[in-house]
C-alpha cells in the first residue's frame, strides 16, 4: 500500500470560541467538507466514500447534503480521537482496492458553544469509553473525565522517570508559540510564559489548566484518493507512506494494564515505520494528538523519537519548536489552535508537505508523522511524504 | 435505587452481572476478585474468561485487602456535577497484594499526604443501604 494513496484535498472552518460557530453540527462539518472537496478540484457528487467521526454524523446525512449519488463506502472507525488518523488506513485501502474512488473524512463539533467536551460524561454507558466498567468502577469515585484518567498515568511517569512539571510546560509553551504564527489559531495573540503555565490552576494534579486542550467550535476534512486519480487533480498530493492503528491492552480499562505506558501507539508505530521503510530520524515534523501535555510526551516516546523515560528531556530546550530537531504541532495543536479531534493535525501535515504553511513552514519538509490518541489510549499513526 | 431516600447523589455502580456479585461481597465486608481455577491468575475487572489461559472456570477469591498506592491524582475542579461539592477529591489506583489494581480513594488522608507506594488496607464505605464502596486507609506494612 505504500505511496499508493494520497490526501488531495484539505478544508477547515474558522476555529472559534466566544459566540461559537452559529452552525449545526452537520452544517459545520459540511462547510469543512465542501472546502476540502473544492481544494481537491472535485465536485461534491464525485465523493463515493465517507468516513464520519464516531457519534458526530452519519454518512447518509453527509451524502444527502453533498449529493453523493454513488456512495459505496461508508465506514466509521471507533477509536475516539485516534479515529481520523486511523481512518486514513481504511480510506487508503478503499481507494487502492476499488471500493471507492474519492473518500471524504470529516470531523468537527461545536465543542465550545454546544455541550462542552468536558460535559460529555454521564451514566449513559454508550458514551463512555470502557462502558459499564467506567460506570461501575470509575465513576463512583469521581473519576469521570479524560484529564483525570490521564493524570493518573502522568503521575506514574513522573514517579518512574522523574518527569517534571516544567517539562509538561515546555510542551504547552511550544504549542502556544506555534499558534502565534497561525491566523486560525484560537490562542493567537495570547503568548504564554513558563510562569503563566505554572501559575495556571491545578485541575487534576499534575494537570494544570494549560496542560489541557481547548474546547472550540470548528471542523476539518480531507479527501483521499489513489495515486493514479491524484495525477489528474490540481493540488500537490500528500502521499500516504503508511498508516497503522493499535489498541492498548486491555483497551476497555486502564488501571490493570501490566505496563501502564504501553498504548495503542506502542504497537502501531513500529509497524508504520516498517511499512513506510523509514525511521523516526527521517521525520521532519510531527503533529501529535495533544489532548493533554503528557500524552504528547508519552507518544513521542512510544513513536520512538526517544526512549521511554527520556521524553521529559526531549521536549526541553526548544527541541519540539519550529527550528528545533523535531517541530511538533506546528499549527498549535489541540492545546493552542483548536480541538478538532485531531483532523486539524492531518490538515496541518498536508499543508507542511505542500510547502504552504507560511510563517510556520518547516523548511524542506519532506516526511511528516501524524498521530491520533483516543479513549483509554487507542493509538494511530500516519507517515506522510510530499 | 434509593438515592433520594438516602440523600446520596453521586453516581453508583449498577448492580447487574459481575458487578452485582462484586458489590454484594463488598456489602458483606469482603473484597473479592475473580481468580482463575485453572491457572490461578487473579483478575480485575471481572471478565467471562481467563485472558491468561483461556479457562472459563473461576471463583470469587478473597483478597487480603492490603496493598499500596500505585498512582494518584487530585481533582480540584469536578467535571461531573455530582462531585462539584466534593473537591478536592483524590482518586487513586491501589495495587493489591494479589497483583490486581482497584480504582478507589484513600480515606483520612489529605491530598498532600498521598504518595506512591503508601501502604493501605481496604475499608468499606456504606454509601447507601444497598451499596458499600471499597475504599482504603493508611496502614503499616
Amino acid at each position: 500500500m505504500k505511496d499508493q494513496a494520497c490526501i488531495v484535498g484539505i478544508g477547515e472552518t474558522k476555529y472559534l470560541r466566544g459566540e461559537g460557530s452559529g452552525m449545526t453540527l452537520l452544517g459545520l462539518q459540511l462547510q469543512a467538507a465542501t472546502r476540502a472537496i473544492a481544494d481537491a478540484g472535485l465536485k461534491n457528487s464525485q465523493i463515493d466514500g465517507i468516513m464520519p467521526f464516531p457519534t458526530l454524523g452519519t454518512a447518509e446525512a453527509f451524502a444527502a447534503n453533498l449529493g453523493c449519488v454513488n456512495l459505496r463506502f461508508a465506514v466509521t472507525i471507533h477509536m475516539g480521537g485516534a479515529s481520523p488518523v486511523a481512518s486514513l488506513e481504511s480510506a487508503a485501502l478503499a481507494v487502492t482496492s476499488g471500493a471507492a474512488d474519492y473518500v471524504l473524512i470529516p470531523a468537527g463539533w461545536n465543542g465550545y458553544s454546544s455541550a462542552r467536551a468536558r460535559q460529555t460524561v454521564s451514566q449513559d454507558v454508550s458514551s463512555l469509553p470502557g462502558g459499564t466498567i467506567a460506570r461501575d468502577y470509575y465513576l463512583p469515585y469521581g473519576l469521570t473525565a479524560p484529564p483525570q484518567w490521564y493524570s493518573l498515568m502522568a503521575r506514574r511517569h513522573m514517579h518512574e522517570y522523574g518527569t517534571k512539571a516544567e517539562q509538561l510546560g515546555a510542551i504547552a509553551l511550544a504549542m502556544r508559540k506555534h499558534a502565534q504564527l497561525n491566523p486560525n489559531a484560537v490562542m493567537r495573540g495570547r503568548a504564554m510564559t513558563m510562569d503563566d503555565y505554572l501559575a495556571s490552576p491545578m485541575l487534576a494534579d499534575p494537570y494544570r489548566l494549560f496542560d489541557c486542550c481547548l474546547e472550540t467550535d470548528g471542523a476539518a476534512a480531507l479527501v483521499v484518493t489513489s495515486v493514479e486519480r491524484a495525477r489528474d487533480l490540481k493540488k500537490k498530493p500528500a502521499y500516504i507512506m503508511s498508516v497503522a492503528a493499535g489498541q492498548p491492552y486491555p483497551a476497555d480499562e486502564f488501571t490493570n494494564r501490566k505496563d501502564i505506558f504501553r498504548t495503542g501507539l506502542t504497537i502501531a508505530a513500529p509497524e508504520a515505520f516498517a511499512r513506510a521503510g523509514v525511521t523516526p530520524k527521517d521525520v521532519d515534523f510531527a503533529q501529535i494528538y495533544d489532548c493533554f501535555t503528557f500524552e504528547v510526551l508519552q507518544q513521542i516516546e512510544e513513536v520512538g523519537f526517544c526512549k521511554r523515560g527520556e521524553g521529559g528531556a526531549f521536549v526541553e530546550g526548544g527541541r519540539i519548536e519550529l527550528g528545533g530537531e523535531l517541530p511538533v504541532n506546528t499549527h498549535g495543536g489541540l492545546l493552542s489552535e483548536a480541538h478538532v479531534l485531531g483532523m486539524n493535525h492531518i490538515v496541518e501535515a498536508v499543508r507542511q508537505l505542500r510547502g504552504v504553511a507560511g510563517e510556520r513552514q518547516v523548511k524542506d519538509a519532506e516526511i511528516g508523522v501524524v498521530t491520533g490518541w483516543g479513549d483509554f489510549g487507542d493509538g494511530s499513526i500516519a507517515i506522510l511524504r510530499r | 435505587m434509593s438515592e433520594s431516600a438516602t440523600g446520596y447523589t453521586k453516581p453508583l455502580p449498577v448492580l447487574e452481572g459481575f458487578s452485582k456479585d462484586f458489590y454484594a461481597f463488598c456489602k458483606q465486608g469482603e473484597l473479592r476478585f475473580q481468580r482463575c481455577k485453572s491457572c490461578g491468575a487473579w483478575r480485575h475487572m471481572p471478565r467471562e474468561m481467563c485472558a491468561e489461559c483461556g479457562s472459563w472456570e473461576w471463583e470469587w477469591a478473597k483478597s487480603s485487602g492490603r496493598g499500596e498506592v500505585f498512582t494518584w491524582t487530585v481533582v480540584n475542579r469536578a467535571l461531573h456535577p455530582a462531585f462539584r461539592d466534593s473537591v478536592p477529591l483524590a482518586p487513586v489506583i491501589v495495587e493489591l497484594e494479589e497483583g490486581v489494581r482497584l480504582l478507589s480513594e484513600v480515606q483520612g488522608c489529605t491530598p498532600e499526604e498521598l504518595k506512591i507506594g503508601m501502604p493501605v488496607e481496604v475499608v468499606f464505605d456504606e454509601v447507601t443501604p444497598e451499596i458499600s464502596l471499597p475504599k482504603f486507609r493508611r496502614c503499616v506494612r
